[in-house]
């Protein structure tokens, strides 16, 4: 009787009733945090929020920090991730390399809090002596080379061997067949995964809360406090007054904002290059 | 035809993978301005013994050699011998079409000499054109130089890596299978051109279609188990074979 055609029918049903069911669970934080963040942060958006300093209830110098810190951590960590992904997935078939993905694994899962104090005791106390926009890229870019290169591996071993090949019986020299043939095939691969990563570590706060410090002024110099807007939601959220507390909400669509257009440009940017 | 200069030589080639040995003792002659088969059952050393012939071989993780391959006399795995300079002089045409997918067609011919770093400057027009045209291919894709080099029929593809390699302006061309994932019409074409190219280029050519490496072939050897069985011109190993084995395989008894 249970093996009956309509109690299969029925199982199979239920199955997807509860794929279905646990998909919308799983929506329904994310949609009303961002419910959320556009209720209480929109009314606070208008151009003054935006370009007045944090003295005048501006966010201006957060996101003018941020777009710093994007920059400084793409220049120190894209460079050092794209070039140790290309060697993972091109000269990575030994055990120096098969240890070098294991802990470059792990960092990728390395909790962010960890690489603050770390940056902060190295870098800040240790090497720089200041608050500094460049020890909270260089704590990003901690965070930022893992992925980028992981992705980059990922990425260049879907190019098939063939291709390579096809260069190395050409005369090619191993580089010469990386970067002129076996790159320009992975680089859509690459640039998402890239992007993405930036996006993420771009809404990271630990990480910057002990090596950047926070500001109310805008950029100041390399060896001075800067903001950024991860930092700014935090530590207006803190503050006993519904003013600063809402001035952290318009900062957090706004970071919310800049990752979504990072990653919707992403998408639809590779989406088209995929069509060619 | 025995009064032909000897382009290329194995000597007591032997060849593994890890601890699987594919290439058991083989010694044979490649005379210039010939084509040469290389016949045998799936898994005998075929491709692999013609991919010792560019040292391309060496470049699958765990694979070995030992003997010698000699180049115009010179053993091209010797000490004092790039691998790169190798595979300049013997070219290599690929079983499957591996044209670069990034690439125009023009960009394909071209790929050569730019990842050599030999630049031809305004040559390059000049080069692309003639290997094209050495490839009879140059008529279907003139209009088309700038598409990508993908977008093209197997056929063609496979005619466009001919060309990429005729650009180079190898001294031997060997091809690994390269009408195997052709259909019949594409298949006669690489096969006429086959016999063209040996005016200028020695070619190696393996093949596991017998009436393919007798219509095309001066010579062919005929490998079994890692193991040459038979090697002479063509026509006496398919009329006259000295080995029951390779009778065998020619009348299809086996294979």
């Amino acid at each position: 009787m249970f093996h009956s055609y309509g109690f299969r029918k029925f199982k199979n049903k239920l199955f997807f009733v509860l794929c279905l069911l646990c998909v919308v669970i799983a929506v329904v934080p994310l949609l009303s945090i961002l419910y959320e963040v556009i209720a209480r942060g929109a009314p606070q958006i208008n151009l003054e929020f935006l370009t007045a300093n944090g003295l005048q209830g501006g966010i201006g110098p957060a996101i003018q920090g941020t777009l710093i810190l994007i920059g400084l951590t793409s220049i120190m960590g894209i460079p050092l991730g794209v070039l140790s992904g290309i060697y993972l997935a091109e000269y990575g078939n030994n055990k120096y390399a098969s240890w070098m993905r294991t802990i470059n694994d792990i960092l990728t899962e390395f909790p962010s809090i960890v690489v603050g104090i770390t940056a902060y005791s190295i870098i800040v106390v240790g090497l720089i002596g200041t608050f500094s926009p460049i020890a909270g890229a260089i704590a990003l870019s901690f965070m930022l080379v893992p992925i980028v290169a992981r992705t980059t591996e990922e990425s260049i071993k879907l190019v098939p061997n063939s291709v390579r090949e096809a260069s190395m019986a050409l005369g090619a020299h191993r580089w010469r067949t990386i970067f002129s043939v076996v790159l320009p095939s992975a680089k859509n691969g690459m640039i998402t995964g890239t992007l993405l990563a930036v996006a993420r570590v771009a809404g990271e706060t630990a990480p910057i809360l002990l090596t950047i410090m926070g500001n109310s002024y805008f950029f100041q110099g390399m060896n001075q406090p800067m903001d950024a807007l991860p930092l700014r939601i935090f530590l207006n959220s803190r503050q006993p007054s519904a003013e600063l507390q809402a001035e952290a909400w318009g900062a957090a669509l706004i970071l919310i904002l800049m990752v979504l257009v990072l990653n919707i440009g992403v998408r639809l940017a590779s989406r088209g290059r995929l069509r060619r | 035809m025995s009064n032909l200069e000897e382009k290329m030589s194995s000597v007591n080639l032997n060849a593994w993978f890890g601890q699987k040995q594919v290439l058991k003792d083989i010694s044979m002659s490649i005379k210039a301005h010939t084509v040469t088969a290389i016949i045998g059952p799936s898994g005998c050393g075929k491709s692999t013994f013609i991919r010792t012939l560019n040292r391309m071989h060496e470049l699958v993780p765990g694979a070995r050699m030992s003997g010698q391959i000699l180049l115009d006399g010179t053993d091209i795995y010797g000490n004092e011998v790039d691998p790169v300079r190798v595979r300049r002089r013997v070219g290599m045409v690929f079983q499957k079409p591996n044209p670069f997918p990034t690439m125009s067609i023009y960009d394909n011919v071209a790929a050569g000499l730019r990842l050599t770093g030999t630049k031809k400057g305004k040559n390059l027009d000049k080069v692309v054109r003639t290997s094209l045209e050495q490839a009879t291919l140059w008529d279907e894709v003139k209009d088309d130089l700038k598409k990508p080099g993908t977008s093209i029929s197997g056929g063609q593809q496979q005619r466009l890596c001919i060309a990429r390699a005729i650009a180079l302006q190898p001294e031997v061309i060997l091809m690994d299978e390269p009408c195997s994932a052709l259909d019949p019409i594409a298949t006669a074409k690489i096969e006429e051109l086959v016999v063209q190219l040996k005016e200028n280029y020695t070619v190696v050519i393996v093949t596991h279609n017998m009436q393919q490496a007798g219509r095309v072939s001066d010579y062919t050897a005929f490998m079994y188990l890692g193991q040459l069985i038979e090697f002479g011109d063509t026509t006496t190993v398919f009329e006259n074979p000295k080995s029951e084995l390779t009778e065998k395989y020619i009348t299809g008894k086996f294979g």
